[in-house]
C-alpha cells in the first residue's frame, strides 16, 4: 500500500567558482521526480543579496522553504542595519538555518556564492544539516561526482593545511571559468539522468551581475 | 508503558492520512491563447473499485483561478474549504483586491508544505490555473509541496502519458478548439492505458472573462483492434 514519505529527490546539480575579483554560480534547470521530469525549465537559483547568490539541489519544497526563510532572515537585517548581508555572514546563517533542523532536516545540497567585504570571490559549500566550509570552488547535487573531480583536475586549490594559510581562489579569468561551467555541466548532462535541459550562469563582479544560459541534453 | 509502546499507540489512534481512501486519477492543465484549459474525468476509485462516477475534480476559486485535483477527494473537499474560507475573508475587506492565480497557488503551496511537516498530508497533486491582467498562470503542487509553474503540467499517470504528447505538440498560440483536440488526445491515451481512468470527463476554461466547466461528456473510443479482443492469440502457452 502507498505509504507516506515526507521527502523527494528532485534532483539538480549546482557549482560555483570564485576567483580574484568574481564568483560564477551555476545549476541546471531540470527538475524531475524518480525516472520523470517534472519541468525542464525551473531555477535553482536564488539571489539573497546584492553579492551573494544561493544554488540549491535536492527536494524542492524543502528548498524553497529554505530560500524564503533566508530571504526573511535578510529583510530582517537591512532593517536592522540599513545594509546587505556580506557573503560570509549569510554562510553563517545558512548554516545555522540548516542546523536548526537537524532532526527533520532540509534535504537541500547547497553552494552559496558571491563577493566578500573586499570584492574576492567567496564559494561557501554545505551538507543537508548544516557543516560548512569556504572553499574556492564547488559543486553539489546528484551531478556533484561528476563534475567535483573535474574541478579538481582543472583548478587544483592550495591545501588548507599550508601555513601562512592560501587564498583559496582560483587563478582563472572570468571567461576562462566560465567556459569550465559549461563544460563540466556538458558533461555531467552526459550521464547524470538528473541533470540537463538547460544550464544557468551568473556572474557577480563588481559591476554587479550578469546572467547566461546554455541548453543540455534534453533526453 | 515503555517509550516503544508509546509510539505505537500514537500512531494507532492517529487521524492522519496514512494512505488515501476515494482518489481521482490524473488532471491534466494547458495554456492556449486566451487562457488555461483544464480536464480531469469524473471517476472516484475506492482503491482498485470505481465507487463514484460524478465527481467534479475542477473547480473555480474566487474571480481568477480555476483548481483541479487528483488524489484524495475527501482532502480536495477540504482544501476548497480552507480556499472559501479565505476568500471570504479577502472579499471582507471590500478593497476591490482579489486573489489571482499566482497568490491561490502560492497559499496552496505553503498549506501542502506545512501539512506534511506536521506529518499529516493532505494526499493530493493539485493544479493551478488562472488569468490575471492578461497574465496566464499555471501552476501545479503536489502532496509534500512539490510546486513549480509551466506551459502544461499533468498529475499522476497524467506526467508519463499526455505530458510527452504535450511536449511534442503544445503551442503558445493554439486556438481554443486546436487545445480541446489536444485535451481529449491526452485523455483518450489516459483511458485506454489508465486503468483507474472512465471514459466521462469535463473539460474547463478560464479566461480573462470568467470560468466555465463543460457537462460530462464522453470521448469515441475505439476497440476493435485485434489485440483488444483478442489478447492472448499466438502468445506460447494461451489457448
Amino acid at each position: 500500500m502507498a505509504r507516506f514519505s515526507p521527502y523527494d529527490n528532485n534532483g539538480g546539480t549546482c557549482v560555483a567558482i570564485a576567483g580574484a575579483d568574481y564568483c560564477v554560480i551555476a545549476a541546471d534547470t531540470r527538475m524531475s521526480t524518480g525516472y520523470s521530469i517534472l519541468t525542464r525549465d525551473y531555477s535553482k537559483i536564488c539571489k539573497l543579496a546584492d553579492k551573494c547568490l544561493l544554488a540549491s539541489s535536492g527536494f524542492q519544497a524543502d528548498v524553497r522553504a529554505l530560500q524564503k526563510v533566508l530571504s526573511s532572515r535578510h529583510l530582517v537585517y537591512q532593517h536592522q542595519h540599513n545594509k546587505q548581508m556580506s557573503c560570509p555572514a549569510m554562510g553563517q546563517l545558512l548554516s545555522n538555518t540548516l542546523y536548526y533542523k537537524r532532526f527533520f532536516p532540509y534535504y537541500a545540497f547547497n553552494v552559496l556564492g558571491g563577493l566578500d567585504s573586499e570584492g574576492k570571490g567567496c564559494v561557501f559549500t554545505y551538507d543537508a544539516v548544516g557543516s560548512y566550509e569556504r572553499v574556492g570552488y564547488s559543486s553539489q547535487g546528484s551531478g556533484s561526482t561528476l563534475i567535483m573531480p573535474v574541478l579538481d583536475n582543472q583548478l587544483k586549490s592550495p591545501s588548507p593545511l599550508l601555513l601562512p594559510a592560501k587564498d583559496a581562489v582560483t587563478p582563472l579569468l572570468e571567461n576562462e571559468a566560465v567556459d569550465l561551467v559549461k563544460d563540466v555541466f556538458a558533461s555531467a548532462a552526459e550521464r547524470d539522468i538528473y541533470t540537463g535541459d538547460r544550464v544557468e550562469i551568473v556572474i557577480v563582479n563588481a559591476e554587479g551581475i550578469r546572467r547566461e544560459y546554455i541548453e543540455l541534453r534534453k533526453d | 508503558m515503555t517509550s516503544v509502546e508509546g509510539l505505537l499507540v500514537c500512531e494507532q489512534d492517529s487521524q492522519r492520512t496514512l494512505s488515501p481512501y476515494v482518489t481521482g486519477t490524473s488532471v491534466i492543465g494547458i495554456k492556449y491563447k486566451d487562457g488555461i484549459l483544464m480536464t480531469a474525468d469524473m471517476g472516484g476509485s475506492y482503491g482498485s473499485t470505481l465507487r463514484y462516477k460524478s465527481v467534479e475534480r475542477m473547480k473555480s476559486i474566487g474571480k481568477h483561478s480555476l483548481l483541479g485535483a487528483s488524489g484524495e477527494i475527501s482532502d480536495f473537499q477540504e482544501i476548497l474549504r480552507y480556499l472559501d474560507e479565505l476568500i471570504k475573508y479577502d472579499d471582507m475587506w471590500d478593497d476591490g483586491n482579489s486573489f489571482g492565480p499566482k497568490e491561490i497557488h502560492n497559499y496552496l503551496t505553503r498549506i501542502m508544505y506545512n501539512r506534511r511537516n506536521k506529518f499529516d498530508p493532505l494526499w493530493n497533486s493539485l493544479v493551478l490555473g488562472g488569468v490575471k491582467n492578461g497574465q496566464k498562470y499555471l501552476g501545479t503542487v503536489s502532496m509534500i509541496g512539490v510546486h513549480f509553474e509551466d506551459n502544461h503540467v499533468a498529475t499522476g499517470f497524467g506526467n508519463h502519458l499526455a505530458r510527452p504528447i504535450l511536449r511534442d505538440e503544445w503551442k503558445e498560440d493554439l486556438s481554443y478548439e486546436d487545445a480541446v483536440k489536444l485535451l481529449e488526445k491526452c485523455m483518450r491515451v489516459l483511458l485506454y492505458r489508465d486503468r483507474s481512468a472512465i471514459n466521462k470527463l469535463q473539460v474547463a476554461k478560464i479566461t480573462e472573462e470568467g470560468v466555465t466547466i463543460s457537462q460530462p461528456y464522453s470521448l469515441k473510443t475505439f476497440w476493435g483492434f485485434n489485440a483488444f479482443q483478442n489478447p492472448s492469440k499466438g502468445a506460447e502457452g494461451t489457448w
